[in-house]
């Protein structure tokens, strides 16, 4: 186990560009690779992703591993997990970070089952212990109610690690790197996507929106979330929910927040007529700023916010929309 | 069609903030009492994925369990709500184990109980959020896998699955058998029946222990655990809580935008 080392990276290439979850984690990985006085490698895997590996090594990678290949170009969990679990298995790193995302979160439990790893997701915090040289990894649970820190006791150390949760890397052109293309002669897939429908009709992916505007149980019905859409479009943001409006079809199941949601970190997270019950405010705790609009002034979510205001959402949000409108383009 | 679903008891998540207390020392979390243990939702959600299946064509469904003396309530629960027999996996050799012990568990159990063409869990349990269980089953028994599913299809030997992703969903298709982990976009799980109740008071539900299916006993419990929690403590979420007045709800609204303008928060 002593003779690995090093930490690895899954890098995500989106829209011919390194997605931001993996400028985070390179961030984070140059910084434990220092800790850990070694290396810090990345893989890429996808179709045409050669010219981004430049670009990784700038955010500070010593190595690229590249699998380019037709076939990779849309994630397939047979494909991608076989080229991650052979690079860890060459590369024979001490500690495999990826994304929580739709892609780490998915390949992770693979291929740490192949490869005898550990394995910790949605971490939002991960730290070398200065005295045994492990890497302690901290992760919400119970639906946020509580923070455990985990250690490892095999390698290599594996961790999915929560989008906006460490600070991204800054790019420095002036870094070299070497660049190792990945043989994909064997992909073994099973399982095959056969359509990709794009359908959020406001255009903004909850996960990435730097503002959420969400209504919760206090709502009235479908209606009331036009209200909502409305603020959430004047600030560029995007809509959600709690269980409840989702459990009544008030609007899709897709805008629940929570832990048995969607989980997001925007700057700005607006809950109005919500309650602040734990199992949504685990989706929303690492939001920047949290405004709470609510008619009952004891509702546990004001404890919760920075900022709030007492009033019916029906009065309030007319008000609010139009001030805002007024605001942000002045 | 043999469908099996993996569930799993859990703390309620609904539950009063008030009432979760852990043990700092021992780094657990104390079970409040008075309040019952619950299926976890999205396991929940993976029945009613199989129910769904079940209401379209001849199926039958297996609920599977590991736990204590309590996992037979959400045996019953399950089958209830529809589900034709459950089984409890049981053994004090199981305590502690970790994601990869319990999906080894699980996949004994599977292989013992049968022919199986779909196996179906939660995209993760609501207590420890970890998200692994169901696809290192598909790993033990060397099936495909597909995650985070919202529709659920399976005919004439492969797996049609709706797999959420950030901006809409891929359809995915697999070979059966294989393993599907159910997202919370399914939507809600059916309720129990009151003829599903009488019927399910009424079946016997075995419990397995480690020898029954022929666990290595190496590979479960605590000592094969392949990581171990060193520190658990309550988060502290508490936030300033200033509440911006005005004589009029709407004046209040003005005056936060306002507050907002002056944070740079807008």
């Amino acid at each position: 186990m002593s003779e690995r080392q090093g930490v690895l990276v899954l890098a995500e290439a989106q829209e011919a560009q390194v997605a931001p979850v993996t400028t985070e984690l390179l961030g984070l990985g140059r910084r434990l690779a220092h800790e850990l006085s070694s290396a810090l490698s990345a893989l890429l895997i996808g179709s045409g992703v050669g010219g981004i590996s430049q670009d990784v090594i700038a955010l500070g990678a010593d190595t690229v591993y590249v699998a380019d290949r037709p076939e990779l170009g849309t994630f397939n969990s047979d494909a991608y997990t076989a080229v991650a679990t052979k690079v860890c298995r060459e590369a024979a790193p001490s500690v495999v970070l990826m994304g929580h995302t739709s892609i780490g979160r998915d390949i992770a439990p693979r291929v740490a089952a192949r490869l005898g790893a550990s394995l910790s997701t949605d971490c939002v915090d991960l730290r070398v212990d200065q005295d045994t040289g492990r890497l302690l990894q901290t992760r919400p649970v119970h639906g946020g109610n509580a923070l455990a820190t985990i250690a490892s006791r095999v390698h290599p150390q594996m961790a999915t690690m929560r989008p906006r949760s460490a600070a991204p890397a800054e790019p420095d052109p002036s870094r070299n790197g070497r660049i190792i293309p990945v043989d994909t002669s064997v992909l073994d897939i099973q399982a095959r996507v056969v359509e990709t429908v794009r359908e959020e009709a406001e255009g903004l992916k909850l996960e990435e929106a730097r503002v959420v505007v969400s209504g919760g149980a206090g709502i009235d019905g479908a209606q009331g979330f036009d209200l909502i859409r409305q603020l959430a479009s004047v600030l560029g943001g995007a809509v959600g929910a709690t269980r409840l409006p989702c459990e009544q079809g008030w609007v899709s199941p897709s805008f629940q927040i929570g832990q048995t949601g969607k989980i997001v970190t925007p700057d700005l997270y607006i809950a109005v007529a919500v309650s602040g019950a734990p199992q949504h405010m685990a989706g929303c705790m690492g939001s920047g700023y949290i405004v709470a609009i609510n008619n009952d002034p004891e509702a546990h979510i004001f404890k919760l916010a920075d900022f709030g205001i007492v009033a019916d959402y029906r009065e309030a949000l007319p008000a609010l929309i139009r001030k805002c409108q007024e605001l942000v383009s002045s | 069609m043999n469908i099996i679903v993996c569930i799993k008891q859990i703390l309620d998540p609904e539950m009063p903030p008030v009432k979760f207390k852990i043990d700092a020392q021992a780094k657990k979390v104390i079970a409040p009492e008075g309040i019952p243990l619950v299926i976890s939702p999205f396991d929940e959600q993976a029945v009613e994925a199989a129910l769904r299946i079940k209401d379209a064509q001849e199926a039958k469904v297996t609920a599977i369990t590991m736990g204590g003396q309590s996992a037979k309530d959400a045996v019953k629960h399950v089958l209830a709500m529809g589900v034709d027999e459950g089984i409890v996996l049981s053994d004090e050799a199981f305590n502690g184990s970790d994601s990869f012990s319990t999906a080894y568990v699980l996949s004994q159990a599977i292989q013992k109980a049968g022919e199986y063409d779909l196996i179906l869990c939660g995209r993760q349990a609501a207590d420890w959020d970890a998200g692994q269980v169901g696809s290192i089953v598909a790993e033990e028994l060397g099936i495909p896998v597909v995650t985070l599913a919202r529709k659920v299809d399976a005919t004439g030997g492969t797996v049609r699955v709706e797999r959420v992703i950030p901006d809409g969903h891929e359809v995915v298709e697999a070979p059966l058998p294989a393993v599907v982990t159910v997202s919370s976009e399914l939507g809600q799980a059916r309720l129990p029946t009151g003829r599903g109740i009488v019927m399910a008071a009424r079946k016997s539900i075995p419990v397995w222990s480690a020898q029954d299916i022929g666990c290595d006993v190496s590979r479960v419990g605590a000592g094969a655990a392949r990581s171990e929690v060193v520190a658990l403590t309550l988060p502290i979420h508490e936030r300033k809580g200033e509440i911006v007045s005005g004589e009029t709800g709407a004046q209040a609204a003005v005056n936060l935008a306002l507050k907002l303008r002056e944070n740079r928060i807008i």
